[in-house]
């Protein structure tokens, strides 16, 4: 993993809050940036699911269909389609323009966990309690879906698509990740139900965070690991975590209510802030291009907040 | 209301008292409008919303109306509850007035609606009407109503099919009523008390005047005649009042007089459209006319004998009323077409019979004779035909004394007779599939015993034993060989079972393996088929040996025995699965995840990488690969996500997570090891052509240390090096027997036994299973050894002048051997002898000495012999074994085979002269060693190239022989060999 390069400089914390937004969709279960991050969804436990413009903070457009709660829900690399899953087991493609579902996408045995557009949108990616990840197909009109990777033994909690790579966590504590093109798959072990997964913004390595309260950076190819991040508290709760824009930072969330951020680096010392008088972040974003996250939860659970990082970070 | 009397205290108050008025009160203001308000027994308001809006209550909480208007439950979804059925019911939307005495669904015991007698049945009713005239209480028919039931008999459902309506009688359908004399008449005549109610047909008859001739009716309904007996003390013609039509003063119900027919209350009940306009007002016989009635017409009743007939049978009685007297059309001769004409439609799958059924003719019985008697006797049956060695006369008088002839031809015996077969032949049908009796599944044993016990019961007929016995003899005849009796009856069996049967159903190949075989086998079963009674010899191959053909004789019975055709025995019941399903094999993922406690430690430890990682061979879909813009990694494969592979379903192996290098370590190490094995011959036969001789050089150190290494070394390797050992001490003792100590008496006897073993060789791997358990001690004391020669090393090194080792006889012979493509057990024992022997040639002295029995130790125990001498025993030996090697590969490699042997004899010496002196230091060696061993475990590799080393040194220490110079020799060897 090439590594930019550590600066001498205090660490920073991102302190620039832009944004909060009342969505009032009950609890907010996922914020997820669009592909540019000028736009963010909103999951709600009120079974809608919203859009919001970040440069205004206005309320764009509810996309309801949903029978339960929306657990999670991507944005197409066009930003034309939106695809979300929900408690009710389905997956739902959506069609942003009208707000109509285009394909609602049943299959899958319990609620769905998270769902994921491959970087064409043509395929959607969903995995669930049911321990499968199940990708569907947007090109066709088939309701099956194209292949089911039943290999986790467990519910399948985080799932991320790379060019061609598949990376998914699942609670029997394995981040998994189907090389598509070399028709391989490699099991990490890592002994405790995972929470989140991603990829690591060149690529080279994995973060994947598990209910032993640790954030952990392996190395993609060997499977060897850069880097343990402890600090944080993340015992009961589906918490996400990720990697700043440069893969300076480390970011994940907190039971605590506070977002902990170390230095890739110098792992030694977390940091962290605290998003308002929430008592639990349960889910936040990072977009790629602009150093800016959005947060969500809380006790009142109903709101977004969003910070920017990028005055902090841009040194 | 409370009493007023004198003593107020002596008698109970019901209600509540009014308040006494008083005088000066002033009137109370009336009540206001919107203060008349109607409350529940809750205290509710109840609202009146009209009657068509509901009522007192209309809508949920009285709420219609209002401004609330009406609230609906609060919304749930039901996405939840649609799993448990919930039916709404009408109740769940009424009120709880409604469940009262008078709403609409009350909640008491009512009838319901199958016992109600809501269904209209005219005729039914008409009959009622009649009867409750002859009720006590005169109407009262209220329980029949309501216990009347509600299905309609079979019959009526059948009339109702073929046309029949309610109201229609039963019969020819009548073109036109005949002009009846009554309608001159004017009305019909009664008789006594049981008068026929006489219908009034006026003005059917003024209708059918109009009637077109091709017009057809139905008849007149019957009204069934009530028989019940009057109980009343009521005069004749009696009828009381009717509470129905007294009370509700309605002119519905009036009563029928038997005796006025042509009262208003007949006329109406048959349906007449003639009605009264009675209204009103109590009406009965014993009542007058009422002060509000308009009409008085026949109020009193009056009889009068005009309409009682007087003259008995002088008249038809055809009224249409077909009643108790039968009508005058069915009473008459009718012809029967024309009978059934009156059907109005046929009912769907009958026609109507051309000819009438012809009536019965029943004969009287026949006269019995006077003498007889219903008695009968059995007679003793004598088999007259088959007795045999009875003069005919005496046949004659048997037969006659039957009281009648047995026909002898059985052709021309009564169809009685004859049995299905013959029944079968005559009829020209096909024999059916399957034994034609019970016998035929029974095993030939088991019916000769039902025979013999049939004989001993009967043993007068004429046994078909004795054809079986002659067919037996006739068998034996055939077959010539004899195979044992019970072999014989089994193919007896086999031939009975597999006759006839066809070819083409047979799948089942017992002998699949080999061909030949399996030809043999086929050939005999088509012989089988036809009806060879030699059908087994002639299928045995002619030039196998006896021994061979006599087994095989016995595997092809047996075969097809186990394996019958099943249509010879329940075929016929019982078709063969089209698709075979193997249920003993179940998908497995090929690459079995590895032991999670492993990872679960390496976890612990933060050891990330190779520990936790796995890789597995993954298929993604096709069109999966498609859409994310990627080739197929594995093109061409089926198979999508992981591989997955078929194993047997109770395999242990499926359970077992074994590690694959730890299965690998073993099995190959026998053929590898410096002392071979009889058993190993076969592989490393395929090791010596396959493998050049450098590389086995290289791997015999190798393998030299991982024998002394290793605790997990099969025993058999051991053993079997013993026993090849013992083998060709035995020739070596034969030459020089006064080496024989009293330990090699011993092992004389167990060398038998190991002959014995060598002729009915098990597999390998029940050795390794037997010896499993034991391989430990011995592998360990081998190790032991070893560990103990290297401690030793370094001490004696200086003393003993040590020659190259003899690691090289070992892969020659091997080589040399495996040229020659003989019997592998001889070649084994050569490969063997030609280590032993030679190590035994130098080392005699010492050997003598030793007497312990180790496996190890028993190697050098063989009895001195020189290597001619035992080059020389080979050949004398026998056919059996083969020449060692070429003269030609000889002169390369008898030299440096000396040379080695000398090395290998002297490596043996220095150990036991070790052995000797360090006895008594045994213990503290076996925990060093231990402590070696743990530590070659470590580093294998290592200690391997270790090992090999020390050999070097050895060779550098002795004769100065480099590994490249062995190599170098190796190599000559081979260029020897393939030239």
């Amino acid at each position: 993993m090439a590594f930019p390069q550590p600066k001498p400089q205090a660490p920073q914390l991102p302190q620039h809050l832009l944004r909060t937004i009342d969505c009032q969709q009950g609890a907010v279960r996922a914020v997820r940036f669009n592909a540019d991050g000028n736009y963010v969804l909103s999951c709600g436990s009120d079974k809608s699911l919203k859009l919001w413009s970040v440069s205004q903070g206005t309320f764009l457009k509810t996309y309801s269909g949903h029978g339960y709660e929306v657990l999670d829900a991507d944005g197409s690399y066009d930003n034309s389609q939106i695809c979300s899953c929900s408690s009710d087991k389905s997956v739902i493609l959506w069609d942003v323009a009208t707000g109509q579902v285009t394909r609602k996408l049943r299959g899958h045995a319990g609620k769905v966990n998270c769902v994921q557009f491959n970087e064409e949108a043509t395929v959607i990616l969903s995995g669930s309690i049911d321990g499968t990840v199940r990708c569907w197909d947007t090109r066709s009109r088939r309701f099956e879906p194209i292949q089911v990777l039943d290999e986790a033994r467990d519910s399948i909690s985080s799932l991320k698509v790379a060019q061609h790579e598949l990376l998914t966590g699942s609670v029997d504590g394995r981040v998994r990740r189907y090389d598509l093109r070399m028709g391989q798959l490699h099991v990490d072990f890592v002994n405790s139900p995972i929470t989140c997964v991603c990829f690591s913004q060149d690529g080279q390595c994995t973060l994947s965070s598990s209910l032993d309260s640790t954030v952990r950076l392996l190395d993609k190819s060997t499977g060897e690991m850069l880097g343990e991040f402890t600090g944080h508290k993340m015992k009961g709760y589906k918490l996400d975590c990720c990697l700043s824009s440069k893969d300076t930072h480390v970011l994940s969330c907190s039971e605590d209510g506070f977002v902990y951020c170390w230095d890739l680096v110098e792992v030694c010392s977390p940091l962290c802030f605290k998003v308002l008088n929430t008592r639990l972040i349960n889910t936040f974003v990072m977009v790629s291009s602009r150093n800016e996250y959005a947060s969500a939860g809380g006790r009142c659970r109903r709101l977004i907040f969003m910070f920017s990082l990028y005055e902090k970070l841009k040194e | 209301m409370a009493r007023d009397d004198d003593g107020d205290e002596d008698f109970v108050t019901f209600g509540t008292a009014l308040e006494p008025l008083e005088d000066d009160e002033p009137l109370r203001k009336p009540i206001p409008l919107h203060e008349q308000t109607v409350k529940d027994e809750k205290g509710r308001y109840q609202r009146f919303h009209g009657a068509f809006t509901g009522g007192f209550s209309a809508g949920y909480f009285n709420t219609v109306g209002s401004k609330e208007g009406w609230t609906p439950s609060t919304f749930v979804s039901s996405r939840q509850q649609k799993a448990d059925k919930h039916h709404a019911r009408p109740e769940d939307f009424m009120d709880e007035e409604d469940f009262g005495e008078h709403g609409i669904a009350p909640r008491q015991i009512t009838t319901s609606l199958e016992f109600s007698s809501s269904r209209r049945d005219e005729a039914a009713e008409r009959a009622k009407a009649v009867g409750a005239q002859a009720a006590l209480i005169p109407g009262d028919t209220l329980l029949e109503e309501l216990i009347s039931p509600a299905k309609s008999s079979i019959g009526v459902e059948l009339l109702r099919r073929m046309g029949w309506r309610e109201g229609q009688g039963v019969g020819p359908r009548v073109k036109r009523k005949p002009r009846r004399q009554q309608q001159a008449e004017g009305g019909t005549k009664a008789y006594g008390c049981m008068l026929p109610p006489a219908g009034s047909e006026d003005s059917e008859d003024e209708y059918e005047e109009f009637a077109p001739d091709n017009v057809t009716f139905a008849p007149k309904d019957v009204t069934p005649v009530d028989f019940s007996p009057r109980l009343g003390v009521q005069g004749l013609g009696y009828r009381g009042l009717d509470p129905g039509l007294a009370l509700l003063g309605r002119g519905a119900d009036e009563h029928i007089d038997l005796f006025r027919p042509q009262s208003e209350s007949r006329s109406r009940l048959f349906g007449d459209a003639r009605s009264s306009v009675r209204r009103g007002g109590v009406a009965g016989q014993a009542f007058g006319v009422g002060a509000l009635e308009d009409d008085d017409e026949d109020v009193y009743h009056r009889d009068s004998m005009s309409r009682y007939d007087t003259v008995l049978g002088g008249e038809e009685p055809g009224d249409g009323l077909f009643g108790w007297t039968a009508p005058q059309q069915y009473t008459k001769k009718k012809d029967k077409s024309k009978d059934a004409s009156y059907l109005g439609k046929i009912l769907e799958g009958f026609t109507l019979a051309q000819n009438p059924p012809e009536e019965k003719v029943i004969f009287p019985p026949p006269a019995l004779p006077s003498n007889y008697r219903p008695v009968h006797r059995f007679r003793p049956q004598v088999d007259v035909s088959r007795l045999s060695g009875v003069s005919p006369a005496l046949a004659q008088a048997l037969k006659t004394s039957r009281g009648h002839m047995i026909k002898e031809d059985p052709q021309q015996e009564g169809r009685h007779q004859l049995d299905s077969g013959q029944r079968r032949t005559m009829l020209g049908e096909d024999a059916l599939k399957g034994p034609s009796s019970v016998m035929d599944l029974l095993r030939p044993e088991d019916r000769q015993r039902l025979l013999n016990l049939r004989n001993s019961t009967n043993p007068t007929t004429c046994t078909p034993v004795s054809t079986d016995k002659s067919q037996v003899a006739k068998q034996d005849l055939l077959v010539g060989v004899a195979p044992p009796p019970s072999g014989l009856q089994q193919q007896q069996k086999v031939l009975a079972a597999w006759r006839g049967s066809n070819a083409s159903t047979q799948t089942f190949k017992p002998f699949e393996k080999t061909p030949s075989k399996q030809a043999r086998y086929d050939l005999y079963l088509d012989r089988l088929r036809q009806g060879d009674t030699d059908a087994l010899e002639q299928s045995l191959d002619q030039t196998m040996t006896e021994w061979e053909r006599s087994r095989e004789r016995e595997e092809f019975v047996r075969a097809s025995v186990l394996y019958r055709p099943s249509s010879s025995s329940l075929s016929s019941r019982f078709t063969s699965a089209k698709h075979k399903e193997d249920e003993d094999s179940v998908e497995v993922n090929r690459d079995e995840e590895g032991d999670v406690d492993d990872k679960q430690n390496a976890v612990k430890m933060k050891m990330f990488g190779k520990l936790t990682r796995e890789t597995f061979e993954w298929h993604p879909d096709k069109l999966l690969c498609k859409r994310f813009n990627v080739p197929d990694p594995h093109p061409g494969s089926g198979v999508v996500g992981l591989p997955k592979v078929k194993r047997d379903k109770f395999s242990v192996f499926n359970f077992l997570s074994v590690m694959e290098s730890r299965e690998m370590a073993a099995p190959p190490k026998p053929p590898e090891s410096g002392k071979k094995s009889r058993w190993d011959v076969s592989q490393q036969e395929t090791k010596g052509t396959s493998e050049d001789p450098q590389s086995a050089a290289q791997t015999q150190p190798e393998t030299k240390s991982d024998h002394s290494s290793d605790p997990g070394l099969p025993a058999s390797s051991s053993r079997g090096t013993s026993a090849a050992s013992r083998t060709q001490e035995k020739l070596a003792d034969l030459q020089s027997s006064e080496k024989k100590t009293a330990g090699d008496e011993e092992e004389q006897q167990e060398e038998d036994e190991e002959q014995e073993e060598e002729e009915s060789r098990p597999s390998m791997d029940l050795f390794k299973a037997i010896f499993a358990s034991s391989s430990d001690e011995k592998s360990s004391s081998s190790s032991e050894e070893s560990n103990d020669e290297e401690d030793r090393k370094d001490k004696e090194e200086g003393k003993t002048d040590l020659q190259p080792a003899n690691l090289f006889t070992i892969t020659t012979s091997s080589v040399t051997t495996s040229s020659v493509t003989t019997s592998s057990v001889t070649t084994s024992s050569v490969t063997a002898s030609s280590v032993t022997t030679s190590s035994v040639t130098t080392s005699s002295v010492t050997t003598s000495s030793v007497t312990t029995s180790s496996a190890i130790t028993s190697n050098s125990h063989t009895g001195a012999a020189s290597y001619q001498k035992s080059a020389q025993e080979e050949l004398e030996f026998g056919p059996k074994l083969p020449p060692p090697s070429t003269p030609a590969d000889r002169g390369g490699a008898a030299q440096i085979c000396s040379q080695s042997r000398e090395e290998f004899s002297r490596k043996k010496e220095k150990k036991h002269k070790s052995r000797k002196q360090n006895k008594h230091k045994k213990d503290k060696k076996k925990k060093k060693c231990k402590k070696h061993k743990h530590k070659q475990e470590k580093k294998s590799k290592k200690d391997e190239s270790d090992s090999s080393e020390d050999m070097d040194k050895d060779d550098d220490d002795d004769d100065q022989v480099s590994t490249a110079e062995l190599l170098k020799r190796l190599k000559n060897i081979q260029s020897h060999r393939t030239r």
